[in-house]
């Protein structure tokens, strides 16, 4: 029995002086295989950028984000001092992309976080459970399955009144249906598996059982699910602002603003494009990340 | 921790009160979709389990084993059915606890993949039972160091790893160290051995039976395998279709079985000798559907000496009086059932 596996990280056998005793911890390992990983790393950094360009708005954008000029409209990029170019009422592009990062990522998180926990911890108990609780649960879920995700947005949205805060609560219950459902699928498959049950007979309770032995396991396909969410939920969220329901017009916001010129698309289709291009990078970059971290912390990889 | 001692604190009535007294276990799972129907997965089975025995249970695929398994544990409540443990019936008002019962009784289940959580490394696995029944985390892992060292793994190499690391063996291992990490008193063993290849099948049954008189465990042993069963257990028990048919020492069973169903087990075994090829399949058919079992005897529908008083009356598991009592429920067994054979077995 004194086979060893093979798996083991090569770096183990290149420290001699190490003990061979001295094996990561899991957060170790997790980290190590980060850092192999450049893919991730690279969108990694792009997230962090976008995060910390939100963050010091008021630092880095070269101009003031809300004065309008009349004569600088619709400029395009490199014109005088405007790098990306004008607005059609005379806006620093760059400015306002900047300080759009604020709200579009603050719209993209919130819900998404939220719905997680929510959707997660309701998955997870159905799941668990099953039965009648499960039914109910799912059923339920199943409601709102029934109306397409910006239907239900809208409608949502709209009984309530716009602003920033109604938007994201709507935004939220949008996504715990199917948040709910991936804990929920998840939950069941791992339920009736045996270390379930032995952790049972050990006399652990359900609450125990699930906090050490469930949340783990179902941890991973919410993670990947929720940051794919992020990016529907930077343009749902513009889609809301699009019919006067999210952010109100001047706030910069990427969605707003790629609705706003759309009209100009003719005219300077490149700074039109530029917030689109934003929303695409910030979101597959959350995607990438979101996946390279699932398999770093994927202990059987 | 006072993994063995030679007379046990925790020990009642002494040596002769039986460790485990199961009475008249019954579990019918509902089938869905059919109203009032059920699958007869446990039906009315009674045995004793002696201090410091192996009972070995044997049968075919789905006569029930893993149930009674869980049921004594319960992990499935029984429909009806009582269970004593060390004179103290489990789970009702003046017995104890199903959760006292689980401190001193564990499991060992066949698939020793589903049964680690693929996320904790192994060494949490097994310091998992000790902390959930209120050690410290520290605590727990040193006594989870100790049993891993027990069962041949060592604590440094293996412990941090996780389980898609290991081998079969090494997990079945762990898996071993997992049940035995809350110091029990009797482990229940589901088919240990099944999923392991011939070799490591060995080093882990003369494992077990290492770690049975270190610390003076009692073992309830369930396999499909007769050569296993034969080699662990004290005393067999053969079931078929929820119900036992046979129940006896080991070399009883093997040498002088009583029931058809028991003959036509041994006789399936293949033999290593060439001279002694089985030519004809010894027991014909599939086991019937548990749903709607036959009347009477379950057995009659394969059975060769099948009469009509098997398909009138169910015939009852005789009198079990001590350790060495060999009883079948046959109905050749009883001289006074009016089938044509009755004593003459």
């Amino acid at each position: 029995m004194s086979d060893i596996a093979l798996d083991k990280p090569a770096e183990t056998f290149d420290e001699q002086a190490a003990p061979a005793t001295q094996v990561r911890s899991y957060w170790q390992s997790v980290f190590y295989r980060l850092r192999h990983d450049p893919v991730t790393l690279f969108f990694a950094a792009i997230v962090l950028l976008v995060v910390l360009a939100a963050i010091f708005a008021p630092l880095i954008a070269p101009f003031d984000p809300y004065k309008e000029s009349i004569i600088a409209r619709l400029k395009p990029f490199g014109w005088k001092d405007h790098w990306l170019g004008t607005d059609e009422l005379g806006r620093d592009m760059l400015s306002r992309l900047i300080y759009g990062g604020r709200v579009s990522l603050l719209m993209g998180v919130v819900p998404v976080l939220i719905a997680s926990l929510v959707g997660g911890m309701l998955g997870v108990v159905g799941g668990f459970a099953g039965g009648r609780l499960n039914t109910a649960i799912m059923r339920t879920m199943d409601v709102f399955y029934a109306f397409p995700s910006v239907l239900l947005a809208v409608a949502i949205a709209g009984a309530m009144g716009g602003g920033i805060g109604n938007g994201m609560m709507a935004l939220t219950l949008v996504f715990i249906p199917p948040m709910c459902r991936v804990a929920e699928t998840a939950t069941t498959q791992i339920r009736s598996l045996d270390y379930i049950e032995a952790a049972r007979a050990t006399g652990a309770g359900t609450f125990k059982v699930i906090r050490y032995h469930v949340l783990g396991n179902v941890l991973g396909p919410v993670f990947v699910y929720a940051s794919s969410l992020v990016s529907v939920s930077i343009l749902l969220a513009s889609g809301l602002s699009f019919l006067g329901l999210g952010v109100r017009p001047p706030t910069p916001d990427w969605g707003l603003m790629l609705s706003t010129l759309r009209q100009s698309i003719y005219v300077v289709p490149f700074v039109c494009a530029a917030p689109g291009a934003v929303i695409f990078v910030t979101s597959i970059s959350f995607n990438l990340v979101s996946d390279g971290l699932r398999a770093a912390m994927d202990v059987r990889m | 921790m006072a993994l063995s001692s030679e007379i046990d604190s925790r020990d009642r009535g002494g040596p002769a009160q039986p460790l485990l007294i199961a009475r008249e276990l019954r579990k019918h799972f509902p089938v869905k979709g059919a109203r009032g129907k059920s699958v007869q997965a446990v039906d009315g089975v009674s045995f004793t389990v002696r201090k410091g025995e192996t009972l070995g249970i044997v049968g075919e695929s789905g006569c029930g084993k893993s149930t009674l398994a869980r049921l004594l544990l319960h992990l499935i409540i029984p429909d009806t059915g009582e269970l004593v443990f060390d004179g103290e019936a489990v789970g009702v008002a003046d017995g104890i606890a199903v959760n006292t019962l689980r401190r001193q009784v564990q499991m060992v289940f066949q698939d020793s993949y589903s049964s680690l959580n693929p996320r904790m490394p192994v060494r949490d696995s097994v310091a998992f039972g000790p902390f959930i029944q209120g050690r410290k985390k520290t605590e727990a892992r040193d006594i989870a160091r100790a049993i891993l060292g027990k069962v041949g793994l060592d604590a440094d190499l293996f412990g941090p790893r996780y389980p898609h690391e290991l081998s079969g063996g090494q997990k079945q291992r762990v898996n071993i160290a997992r049940a035995l990490a809350t110091d029990p008193r009797m482990v229940i063993l589901d088919e240990p051995v099944s999923a392991l290849d011939k070799s490591v099948e060995a080093q882990v049954l003369n494992l077990l039976r290492a770690l049975k008189r270190q610390l003076n465990l009692t073992y309830v042993f369930i396999s499909h395998d007769l050569n296993v069963v034969r080699y662990i257990s004290d005393r067999v028990l053969v079931m078929y279709l929820g119900r036992i048919v046979e129940l006896g020492p080991v070399s009883e069973i093997f040498e002088r079985p009583f029931h058809p169903y028991t003959k036509a087990l041994l006789a399936s075994r293949p033999s290593m000798d060439p001279a002694r090829r089985i030519e004809e399949p010894p027991i014909i058919g599939d086991p019937p559907n548990p749903i709607d079992p036959p009347s009477g005897c379950r057995f009659r529908t394969r059975c060769p000496f099948a009469e009509a008083v098997c398909e009138s009356t169910a015939p009852v598991l005789g009198e079990w009086l001590d350790m060495q009592s060999h009883v079948a429920a046959c109905h050749m067994q009883d001289p006074a059932s009016g089938h044509s054979k009755a004593g003459q077995a």
